[in-house]
């Protein structure tokens, strides 16, 4: 039982490693899209769907490495998680549409941007996850 | 829901690691369900059930009135 034990965490840790290294290379094929057009390759198309390609596949991949990594976890770091996600997604919907809504009523100044909605279900999912990890501790 | 959990790790001298370690999950799980913040599914329960020799009504106690 010990050495199934051990696999357990090994593979949970793997996980782990996994989606950073999955998240890691999608973020820096956001970037390589966002300034290659700019500052590597001015003028030329191609390599630019070339980078929203890699990015889009990417992407793909860091999904799976997630739906792996939540798999592997035991049931109470699953139910963090969906707790987590489920605050994330309604704090992404609700701010996302009023945020929308100030830009359409053009009551905020400038054009609404999608990357304030990421950074916002970002950081509602990491506080919510920090928060139901120290629920349960 | 109640349970005993606590109580037979002492029993048996198992730490919080070594128990979580035997029913494959976090130490922090193992923690929850002897504080009673979480109650385990039934496989996991099924699980410890196993791991102590004993039925699970002697393990966990409903704590609901009803």
């Amino acid at each position: 039982m010990k050495k199934q034990d051990e696999e357990w965490e090994v593979l949970n840790w793997r996980n782990t490693v996994r989606l950073a290294s999955w998240t890691f290379a999608w973020t820096a094929s956001v970037a390589l899209a966002t300034f290659g057009p700019e500052y590597f390759w001015p003028g030329n198309t191609l390599p630019t769907v070339l980078a929203i390609l890699l990015n889009a596949s990417l992407g793909a991949g860091m999904i799976f490495a997630n739906i792996r990594h939540l798999k592997g976890q035991d049931e109470l770091q699953q139910k963090i998680q969906l707790e987590a996600m489920a605050i994330a997604l309604g704090v992404g919907v609700v701010g996302g549409l009023t945020y929308s809504l100030l830009d359409t009523t053009d009551v905020m100044a400038g054009d609404a941007e999608i990357a304030m909605l990421v950074i916002l279900i970002g950081l509602t999912y990491l506080g919510a996850s920090i928060i139901g990890q120290i629920r349960y501790r | 829901m109640k349970n005993r959990l606590k109580v037979l790790r002492a029993e048996r001298d198992l730490t919080q690691a070594q128990l979580s370690a035997a029913l494959a999950v976090s130490r922090q799980t193992v923690n929850a369900i002897e504080t009673g913040k979480f109650d385990p599914s039934l496989p996991l329960a099924f699980r410890i059930s196993r791991l102590f020799e004993l039925p699970i009504e002697e393990i966990f106690q409903d704590g609901d009135p009803l």
